[in-house]
């Protein structure tokens, strides 16, 4: 068990590319740190340079009270989980678990009651004398996650280890990891570009655009607070809509826009936070046409142009409304439900 | 996400691992292929005594030797006689082998193992067959009003080195195109069969063009072995002769260097040898770059 | 499926049985005529059928030799060429697989100049360098020995690349658990590398160990003392050696012993063979 610190972590591949930039983060004993982003963000190169897999061209790494910058990878007290699970295809599982104990010099008595030990807990006690291609993915996956338990490890790195299973699986062990991270308490640090498994599965996320860290939080701090504009447009599905400040202003009453600082001139509006209930005292009131209703069985999706507004805007229900396409419709939405950004730094104001 | 690839660091491992392959490189090939550049701008005394620097006259005067030019145009019939006959008998077989389902593999075992023959041992068992007093084709031939006689007909001689040389790589050949054919998409024949194509209208509007990077690939294989890879059907039976007729290159090397012990000259073959075994490579290499960007 | 018609298939078996005979034959004859007496070639046509002398013609080649022609027993050239091909085939899949592993899991200076080192041997056979090759291992007081045998021809660009290729496809991360599982170069080798690479190897080795065992310029030039003479430049050796034609019937049956261990690699190990002969050139 350990922490681990990121203290101004760079790097920058031969040929000038800078991959990853100053990303300081410190992660607490036992603690599920999502880094979530889109492809290229920089997530993967972090979470190998943490294993030890790429090198740190500036900043400190602390495992614990080790400095580990220059550590191999196995001796950083790691485990990793890959995304392809990389398990070494002739070994049957009993030794894929065993490799990594049998190459630190474990007892065999050890080595064997471990490897039972985890795989009872992941219930591929059946698969042990197997080898991977004899394997569904998701037992692939267990084993996958076996090879880092048995380690008893002092952080798991899981390297976008659900997105080679189809959605029914996916869910399942996101549950599983989840239940097992909280179980062992073992500090732990999960990459994906899957912004639903960052919320779930998170204590904290980290979302990372171009290299760099956007925001750290809690998922809820996160979703209902984004720093940015790059976080309130990638967490959350679909996307939160953006209004320029303008058009509220042209068209609401200044009273319900009364908390918006002037520097804002762009507003953010979730889309389940429109209603069509009746509005409020101090509530926004937009009027649009339906473009198109996609009912989605318990929840339903409206595509909608807003009159004086060139982008489309879309509004989720947490029910199918009887409208049809073509409708007129008018939404409530709530102040205090607004997000107000600068559009030239993409920050977020007040 | 793209990451490169990961590698292990130490500063010496690489250059030990790479030692024994670069050391023997090295002392077997690079070094005595230097020699073979350096000895074919000098001349020997004929008793060894004396060497001296005579530039490219070595090169001058092979190209002047009719005995050199012949072995030239020994070496082209010789490699476009193996190569012909080896790849169009193995095509036929390929073809027909290709049509069969259960037999298949029975002819193809059958077919393969040729290819064990060493080349020395495929030049005796046809020599055998074509002994001019008890060989069995020379008997059936005399059936037919030929007097078959390798050892005093020039032709007699280069076919049979052609056809002892051509036996052995029809297996080559043959797995090649079998393979080659197997690749053709069976939709592609069956679009030409509703298009009204007969069959052998099908062969050779459709399949031999779809085999012609193979049939390109196994021209230079079979010129390149034709060349290099003959010397023992020569040396265990014609032994260049009669008359030089099948005196081909990589023999002529061996002749006048080990048994005329003519240094200069042997060395200035070799350099030659060596420029067309690059530029044969390089054409292949062209192929497999196109091979594998398509 | 295009339908083949029953009259095509007919013609087709017809050509094949007849290709297959003509592919058989030389073999076929010589095997007919080692089981013959000497006294079958001196006059008329070689026989087609087998004859009685089968035992007493091999016991004669493998035990006693023609002392007469300077060939020894072939007992002792079928192990020399046995241990000629194992030398090489073992050598170049050693010194291929380690060199290839050096240029595709390691980066360092001069690491695409050694890369066409070894790719320039492919431009360079035996044959076209012959004498000063010869004299090289003359000077290293190499002749009549198994190492001078062997070692010159262990140098294989083919091999090297052929593992080199196969070593680019095996997944990164197979490398990047085993450094997490705690396993250095070395040990990524054995454990991992070279248990995965074992079809490779051994399609190789067929293909390694063909072209060792017909190895016939090079031994014919480098041994001097019958003790190292090899099966396949043995035979030359009794065709040519003396003045009077060929025993025929003891040629033959040497030239059998000589061509069977490798086609009998091939029939066993068909495919592998057809694996490894198939790779080797792409």
């Amino acid at each position: 068990m350990a922490s681990i610190k990121m203290d101004n972590l760079h790097k920058v591949y031969t040929g000038g590319v800078r991959a990853v930039t100053g990303i300081n983060l410190d992660i607490a004993d036992g603690e599920m740190i999502v880094l979530v982003g889109p492809s290229g963000c920089g997530k993967s190169t972090l979470l190998r340079m943490v294993a030890g897999l790429e090198t740190i061209s500036e900043g400190t790494l602390k495992i614990g009270d080790r400095v580990v910058n220059t550590l191999e990878p196995a001796d950083r007290d790691i485990a990793m989980v890959f995304q392809n699970y990389a398990l070494y295809p002739h070994m049957t599982v009993f030794n894929n678990l065993a490799y990594g104990l049998k190459n630190r010099g474990f007892s065999k008595t050890e080595i064997d009651r471990r490897v039972r030990q985890a795989a009872e807990m992941l219930e591929i006690g059946q698969f042990l004398d197997r080898k991977p291609r004899q394997l569904s993915g998701g037992q692939r996956q267990r084993v996958a996650m076996g090879r880092a338990l048995v380690r008893e490890p002092a952080a798991f790195l899981f390297d976008e280890p659900l997105s080679n299973l189809d959605a029914k699986l996916r869910v399942q062990m996101r549950v599983e990891i989840r239940q097992l991270q909280k179980r062992l308490a073992t500090t732990s640090l999960y990459v994906t570009h899957d912004q639903l498994e960052a919320l779930t599965m998170a204590d904290r996320l980290v979302v990372l655009n171009g290299g760099q860290i956007e925001q750290v939080g809690t998922p809820m701090d996160v979703y209902s607070r984004p720093e940015t504009t790059f976080v309130a447009g990638f967490i959350g599905s679909p996307a939160m809509n953006m209004l320029p400040a303008d058009y509220l202003r042209g068209t609401q009453q200044a009273d319900s826009l009364a908390h918006i600082p002037q520097a804002a001139d762009l507003v953010g509006i979730r889309p389940e936070d429109f209603a069509l209930e009746t509005p409020g005292d101090g509530d926004l009131i937009l009027t649009g046409t339906l473009l198109l209703l996609e009912p989605a069985g318990a929840e339903s999706h409206l595509h909608l142009k807003f009159d004086g507004l060139n982008e489309n805007m879309i509004v989720r229900l947490p029910h199918v409304p009887s409208v049809a396409e073509g409708q007129t419709l008018s939404f409530s939405v709530r102040r205090d439900s607004l997000h107000p950004f600068d559009r030239t730094t993409g920050k977020r104001v007040s | 996400m793209q990451t490169k690839r990961m590698t292990f660091s130490s500063k010496w491992l690489p250059y030990a691992l790479l030692a024994p392959q670069v050391i023997i490189t090295l002392i077997f090939f690079i070094w005595p292929a230097s020699q073979a550049l350096y000895q074919s701008v000098l001349r020997q005394d004929i008793f060894g005594l004396r060497t001296e620097f005579v530039g490219l006259d070595n090169f001058v005067r092979l190209f002047d030797d009719p005995l050199y030019l012949n072995s030239l145009n020994v070496t082209f019939w010789f490699s476009v006689g193996t190569t012909l006959l080896s790849m169009s008998v193995a095509l036929l077989f390929a073809v027909m082998v290709n049509r069969m389902i259960r037999s298949r593999d029975t002819y193809t075992t059958f077919l393969v193992w040729p290819y064990a023959v060493a080349p020395a041992i495929a030049g005796v068992l046809w020599w055998f067959i074509f002994n001019p007093s008890i060989g069995i084709m020379p008997y059936m031939l005399k059936g037919f009003g030929y007097d078959w006689n390798h050892r005093s007909s020039s032709t007699d001689a280069m076919l049979l080195v052609i056809i002892a040389a051509a036996w052995k790589q029809i297996s080559y050949n043959f797995l090649f195109f079998l393979a080659g054919l197997q690749s053709i998409p069976q939709s592609l024949i069956e679009a030409a069969a509703i298009d009204g194509a007969s069959r052998m209208k099908r062969f050779w509007t459709i399949v031999f063009p779809l085999l012609s990077p193979i049939t390109f690939f196994l021209m230079v294989v079979n010129v390149v072995y034709a060349m290099f890879d003959t010397f023992g059907v020569i040396h265990a039976t014609t032994e260049g002769g009669p008359a030089q007729a099948t005196n081909i290159l990589v023999y002529k090397v061996y002749r006048d260097g080990f048994v005329n012990l003519n240094l200069g000259s042997s060395a200035a073959q070799s350099v030659i040898l060596m420029g067309i075994v690059i530029i044969l490579t390089v054409i292949q290499f062209r192929y497999i770059e196109r091979r594998v960007n398509y | 499926m295009v339908e083949n018609n029953r009259w095509g298939n007919l013609f087709a078996h017809i050509i094949l049985i007849f290709g297959v005979a003509i592919v058989v034959f030389p073999v076929y004859v010589a095997l007919v005529a080692s089981t013959h007496p000497p006294g079958t070639f001196v006059r008329g046509v070689m026989p087609l059928l087998p004859g009685p002398n089968a035992l007493e013609n091999y016991k004669t080649v493998i035990v006693e030799g023609r002392s007469r022609a300077g060939t020894p027993p072939i007992g002792g050239m079928l192990w020399n060429s046995f241990v000629m091909a194992m030398a090489i085939t073992i050598g170049k899949l050693s010194i291929s697989l380690l060199s290839a592993f050096a240029i595709v899991y390691f980066r360092f200076p001069f690491r695409i100049f050694f890369f066409w080192v070894i790719f320039l041997t492919l431009m360079l056979p035996v044959e076209v360098r012959i004498l000063p090759t010869f004299q090289v291992v003359a000077d290293l007081g190499m002749l009549n020995s198994f190492a001078g045998l062997s070692i010159p021809l262990i140098a294989s660009a083919t091999a090297t690349f052929l593992f080199r290729q196969f070593f680019m496809t095996v997944p990164k991360e197979l490398m990047e658990a085993a450094r997490v599982d705690g396993a250095g170069p070395m040990k990524f080798f054995k454990d991992i590398l070279m248990p995965l690479s074992i079809t490779n190897i051994a399609a190789l080795f067929v293909i390694m160990f063909i072209y060792g065992w017909n190895q016939y310029l090079w031994p014919l030039l480098i041994t001097t003392d019958p003790e190292y003479y090899t099966i396949v430049m043995g035979i030359q050796r009794m065709v040519t050696g003396g003045d009077s034609e060929p025993l025929w019937h003891l040629v033959m049956a040497t030239v059998v012993l000589a061509a069977l261990p490798p086609i009998l690699v091939i029939l066993f190990m068909q495919r592998l063979f057809v694996k490894g002969l198939t790779e080797t050139e792409k």
